[in-house]
């Protein structure tokens, strides 16, 4: 399968040492494989997707990634140090959100923050008062950090959630599912937020199943389903691996039909005045030049595109359609 | 730009050590306020304040009545009503065979295993807190609070003594006569010892935390093994391993109000605890240390 890329560089990636390196990480639990031989490969200064239906192992790399859990076997890297072995000198450079926001009801969202910095050894706790207002500040919470988190709604735990992870200039941020309870503005906001901390050349690990977003604001992508890495790269190299189709729409629909095999579309199939077709393997075909046989051949054109493939039919492709989630 | 971001973070990474140490005990310090903000924490509190309340006023109402109440522990209780001390003692040996471990119990208990529950513990992992860290900061705010439980209890009786009874001379139990002040300065050497006394439930019910992802499971068997050793002291059958229960030797604070202080049996208590401290320490830093984090 073409689109599948070995754990290289790849063209476009950012140079330097990639953040996050797995090397056939694996982790059983009991019986089960939760994660299989993974090879991940995150470069620095990526905005990298991390994709896969529920139950497919994202949690669980993360957590070894954060040194929670040990592999199996394999090994993992962040920031150049081996976990769990590292998570010393690592994690106070990696912000984290893990599979939901977990607070203490019975504190306040600035105490809560205030008490998540007092755990880390390398937090000034002369600037701590500071950097917890800033990071509220960050997800919109300063109007409600004096409130009790029980009295949070799931949205504004997952806000407070974020604003822990942003306590401290971060080189990483790992996310997972960081929209999950948000309303729409919250989820622009989070979006704007990677963004701008991705510009601020922070690199952003980003589980989640929501492809819009994830082809918004993802530079890379790895797709995962049944503890397996079915494909990592770009977002452009995942979506152009579901290829897409060519739409033209003419009334000479026979004629097309024949000057379009002629220069190797395939899957031809015709509704109306639309005919519609796949486009052949590789770069080589230029659309320009189609567009021109079809003129030269006196087929009347009214509308000529590619339909670009959308990042959730490459995923539906890659991971199949059914919704039963694997055992 | 990424680099030149990048550098200054990683740099703050390395601190120097004895800045490290200043912060390990910001863990600690925070520690220590999270689990005394807890209302269930001060409800504790509140029970064992109310327990020398209780036993006041019921020697107060019941003044003829010379009788020993204080849990099976040395009859200081007849004591009272001559010097209100002595409910500092007759306190102490109520409260120490059951209320006062059960509220370590508790506390320790729910120490790891409540916030594995609640999911906190993943994120004061990857802060990082530092595993033998955040175990030893847990280990260092049970023991406070055993201490602040027993000067709860103290203080307590104290005052509901100095209330209700008159303060004076205390006539030791081998007869001889101290002043008051002494006898003070004893009470809060019995203190002292009562709160040592509680370091191996601490430690067994760290390691109990451990265990379970249940902060609820790990309190009621925490509280479970309590019941059942004590149960099992009280068996003379089971003389032979009784001197190796962590409670066998708990009610012999009260040497420490004999002229000249009997140690003997005080320090056989304070090793015995030191041991079980070790032990189940170091069974509760090997669990937690190696554990996988799920939830
Ligand atoms: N503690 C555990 N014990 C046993 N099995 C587990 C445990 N945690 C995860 N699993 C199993 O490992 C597999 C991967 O789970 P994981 O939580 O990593 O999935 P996920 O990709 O994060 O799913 P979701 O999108 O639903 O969050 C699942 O089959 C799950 O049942
Ligand atoms: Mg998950």
């Amino acid at each position: 399968m073409e689109g599948r890329s070995r754990p290289e560089p790849w063209p476009g990636a950012t140079e330097g040492a990639p953040v996050v390196e797995t090397r056939a990480l694996t982790k059983r639990f009991g019986g089960q494989l939760a994660v299989d031989g993974l090879d991940l490969v995150v470069p620095r200064g990526s905005v990298f997707g991390f994709l896969g239906p529920n139950g497919s192992g994202k949690t669980t790399t993360i957590r070894m990634l954060m040194g929670l859990i040990e592999p199996t076997s394999g090994t993992a890297r962040v920031l150049g140090e081996e976990m769990p072995r590292g998570t010393r000198r690592v994690l106070p450079r990696v912000g984290a959100l893990i599979e939901g926001p977990a607070l203490y009801g019975f504190l306040s969202g600035r105490d809560n923050l205030t008490r998540f910095d007092a755990a880390d050894p390398t937090a000034d706790a002369r600037t701590r008062r500071a950097r917890v207002g800033h990071a509220l500040d960050r997800v919109g919470l300063t109007g409600a950090a004096g409130k009790k988190a029980r009295a949070y709604s799931l949205g504004m735990k997952q806000r407070l959630g974020l604003a822990a992870a942003l306590l401290q200039p971060r080189e990483l941020l790992v996310l997972d599912e960081p929209t999950n309870g948000l309303d729409p503005q919250g989820m622009r906001e989070i979006r704007t937020l990677v963004r701008s901390l991705a510009s601020e050349g922070t690199t952003v690990f980003l589980s989640s199943h929501l492809l819009d977003e994830i082809e918004q604001v993802c530079t890379h992508v790895a797709v995962m389903a049944r503890g397996r890495l079915l494909i990592q790269g770009t977002v452009g190299e995942l979506a152009s691996s579901a290829r897409g189709r060519l739409a033209v729409t003419t009334p000479d629909t026979a004629e097309a039909v024949r000057v379009l095999k002629e220069h190797g579309v395939n899957d031809l199939a015709v509704l109306d005045d639309r005919v519609t077709g796949e486009l052949p393997a590789g770069p080589a075909t230029e659309l320009a030049d189609l567009n021109a046989a079809l003129v030269r051949a006196d087929v009347r054109v009214r509308a000529f595109g590619a339909e670009r493939a959308s990042l959730e039919d490459a995923f539906v492709a890659l991971t199949g359609e059914g919704f039963d989630v694997a055992g | 730009m990424s680099r030149a971001e990048a550098a200054p973070a990683g740099a703050t990474a390395v601190p120097a050590s004895a800045a490290a140490r200043r912060w390990g005990l910001s863990l600690l310090i925070s520690e220590v306020t999270t689990t005394f903000r807890r209302w269930r924490t001060l409800a504790l509190l509140g029970v064992l304040a109310a327990v020398p309340v209780l036993i006041g006023i019921a020697v107060k109402i019941e003044t003829g009545d010379d009788g020993a109440h204080g849990g099976g522990g040395p009859a200081f209780i007849s004591q009272v009503t001559n010097n209100g001390l002595f409910l500092v003692f007759t306190s102490l040996a109520a409260t120490l065979p059951f209320f006062l471990p059960m509220a370590i119990g508790v506390i320790a208990g729910d120490s790891v295993a409540g916030e594995a529950g609640s999911g906190t513990l993943r994120y004061l992992l990857v802060a990082p807190a530092g595993r033998t860290r955040l175990l030893f900061a847990k280990y260092a705010t049970t023991m406070a609070f055993c201490f602040a439980a027993t000067l709860v209890v103290a203080v307590s009786a104290l005052a509901v003594g100095a209330l209700l009874f008159p303060l004076g001379e205390v006539t030791l139990i081998s007869g001889t006569t101290i002043g008051f002040g002494e006898g003070l300065l004893r009470a809060l050497a019995i203190a002292v010892v009562v709160a040592l006394s509680l370091v191996g439930v601490a430690a067994l019910g760290l390691f109990v935390s451990t265990l379970t992802n249940s902060g609820v499971a790990a309190m009621a068997t925490t509280v479970g093994l309590l019941i059942t050793v004590q149960i099992l002291d009280q068996f003379p059958q089971l003389s032979a391993i009784q001197p190796y229960l962590f409670p066998h030797y708990w009610l012999s604070f009260a040497d420490l109000l004999r002229d000249p202080v009997l140690w003997d049996q005080v320090l056989r208590n304070l090793g015995l605890q030191a041991l079980y401290a070790a032990v189940f320490g170091s069974a509760a830093w090997a669990r937690f240390t190696a554990k996988d984090i799920t939830v």
